[in-house]
């Protein structure tokens, strides 16, 4: 039951083979059996989950249902689901019951989705490797002694052990398609707005955005049609109507051009990864792609503007957490700004406390100029880089990820080599493009991601793309022994 | 870009983080390395190139000034680590 795509689990739904109660069992069985060896739930909610299940049950005796009815899926602990514990992944929100419920979660819901629980991530979704949390490293399971990739570290890892059948993450500089690459499951992040962000906790409020991984292109497909859609509650969030995704899924790709910036197959990557990333591109061939030769000149500059952007928006959105309205208060507070600097000092772990002084620092009088306009200004050529490729091709390939899972304690000592390790993706989300991973081979035993990138609110092509390279592939399928 | 102990002290008093004296020489070598990273910025002349602060250029959404927010204070206040009479609690600020 747990290897079924979406598609495949609706119809036994519909069909009657299997209630959703009986679904949500088999997967709350398989989350105590696994999930606290790869530590990748933070919360489970097992009661909730069979009321919703019953309701979802209801709603398909009575032919109410769609296609995402009874289902089940966790959500990334950075989503705030109404009366349930959101903790973003820190000692900050080890106490916050969300008063309130995110769109994504709200609209997944509404959809007869049944929530299995809340998973692990890096603490405030930032870290490329989830070691970052306060509830502990999430393991990698292909290989238990490796980092599954982060920030949506557990939600990746939940799909590939088939924990549950799909999950939600978010994706501020690689968030979603690292740790999908990593943990060989598909991943899609949408154009900046395409998703509302209300009452997702913030990070970088220009860069974050929701999307769903998955087991399949086909069913990231069915979950972001919808995630999906225009939300007043979120200022950003595009007045743009949803395709069908499922509908542009089997168009064929005759035709179809490709670009393949030099910049990324340069000397600095690594012989095995290029030759997986080859192979994905015959494939492609194959069906009857162009290949073009692309160049995206400031390739290298993504990461140095990426943190200054990212820790600067974060300084100023967790200036919130103050340890008066909500979250952690230190003990015995001596006077206000005690309280203030203890609360957040011994409320946040040492990754958090780094980006958001790096961030006061670049915001500092004085530096403004010199570190957040120049990154300013550096997205802009980034942006119009994209802009320009977009002229002569219809998607962007290459690696996801440098290299494939490393292992846990290997990158935590040095920060600096940890952001490296998500140069490809967060070019991207500087320039608000959307881009998926999904898996094209192994290395070393250890899953590999092709990093598709398309123009703006062209999702619909990206899931065509991606599903038909997983017609004539079955790397999508794999799923580690231990957990088949 | 190198920082030491005093610049970490005081950046973290702008932040209101408290960082304990064993790591502030941790501190120090890590966010001198990230500032490095950084300065590759300055490889690239952005002379005359417009900052972007949106990725689509969208401006923001106005809304009518009407009142949409319904009253939640007893909810909201279940999160509050000290909350009294509908209030929240702090240290004395005033003598």
């Amino acid at each position: 039951m747990h290897t079924k795509s979406l598609a495949q689990l609706a119809q036994g739904l519909q069909a009657g083979e299997f209630t959703s109660v009986e679904l949500t069992h088999r997967y709350l069985e398989r989350i105590d059996e696994f999930g606290p060896d790869l530590n990748c739930f933070i919360t489970t909610t097992a009661d909730l989950a069979l009321q919703q299940a019953q309701a979802a049950d209801a709603r398909i005796a009575a032919g109410e249902a769609g296609p995402l009815t009874g289902i089940p899926l966790a959500h990334k602990d950075i989503f705030c689901t109404r009366g349930v514990r959101t903790s973003c992944g820190s000692r900050m929100l080890d106490n916050f019951i969300a008063p309130y419920e995110s769109n994504v979660s709200e609209q997944l819901a509404r959809a007869g989705m049944v929530m299995l629980g809340k998973t692990n991530m890096d603490e405030f979704a930032m870290g490329s490797s989830n070691e970052t949390s306060y509830y502990g490293a999430v393991k990698n399971p292909w290989n238990l002694a490796a980092v599954p990739g982060g920030s949506s570290g557990g939600s990746a890892v939940a799909v590939a052990a088939r924990l549950t059948p799909i999950a939600t993450g978010t994706d501020t500089g690689g968030s979603i398609r690292q740790p999908a690459a990593l943990c060989g499951i598909t991943g899609i992040k949408p154009t900046y707005g395409r998703v509302s962000r209300y009452g997702m906790v913030a990070f970088a409020s220009s860069l974050d955005q929701a999307g769903p991984m998955t087991q399949s292109a086909e069913d990231a497909a069915l979950v972001l049609g919808a995630m999906a859609g225009f939300d007043q509650r979120d200022s950003t969030c595009v007045e743009q109507p949803v395709p069908d995704y499922m509908a542009g899924l089997e168009q064929d790709l005759k035709g179809l051009r490709i670009g393949l910036p030099k910049e990324y197959f340069s000397d600095g990557l690594d012989n095995e990864m290029a030759r997986v990333i080859d192979d994905a591109i015959a494939v492609f061939r194959d069906l009857g792609a162009e290949l073009v030769e692309i160049s995206l000149p400031n390739t290298t500059l993504a990461v140095p503007t990426y943190y200054v952007v990212a820790p600067a928006e974060c300084s100023s959105n967790l200036s919130r957490f103050d340890g008066v309205r909500y979250g952690y208060r230190c003990e015995d507070p001596q006077d206000l700004e005690d309280l203030y600097k203890r609360s957040r000092g011994e409320g946040f772990g040492d990754e958090v406390k780094r980006r958001i002084m790096i961030g006061t620092y670049a915001l500092s009088a004085g530096y403004y100029d010199a570190y957040y306009l120049k990154a300013q200004q550096l997205r802009h050529l980034i942006s119009d880089d994209f802009k320009q490729a977009f002229e002569q091709v219809d998607v962007i390939m290459g690696p996801t990820s440098p290299s494939v899972a490393f292992n846990i304690g290997e990158k935590s000592e040095d920060p600096v080599s940890m952001y490296l390790s998500d140069i490809y993706t967060i070019a991207v989300n500087l320039a608000g493009l959307p881009g998926m991973s999904v898996p094209a081979g192994f290395i070393n035993e250890l899953p590999a991601g092709l990093q598709i990138i398309g123009n703006y609110f062209d999702e619909t092509r990206l899931l065509n793309v991606a599903h038909q390279y997983q017609q004539q592939t079955d790397w999508h399928r794999r799923i580690p022994e231990q957990f088949s | 870009m190198s920082l030491d102990a005093d610049d970490v002290a005081k950046i973290a008093h702008l932040a209101r983080l408290e960082i304990s004296q064993d790591n502030v020489a941790e501190y120090a070598r890590n966010l001198s390395s990230i500032l490095d990273l950084v300065e590759q910025m300055s490889a690239v002349s952005t002379e005359g190139v417009e900052p972007m602060a949106h990725p689509l250029s969208l401006a923001q959404r106005l809304r009518p000034d009407v009142v949409t927010e319904t009253d939640q204070r007893d909810a909201f206040q279940h999160n509050g680590p000290q909350v009294e009479a509908g209030l929240y609690l702090v240290p004395k600020v005033i003598e």
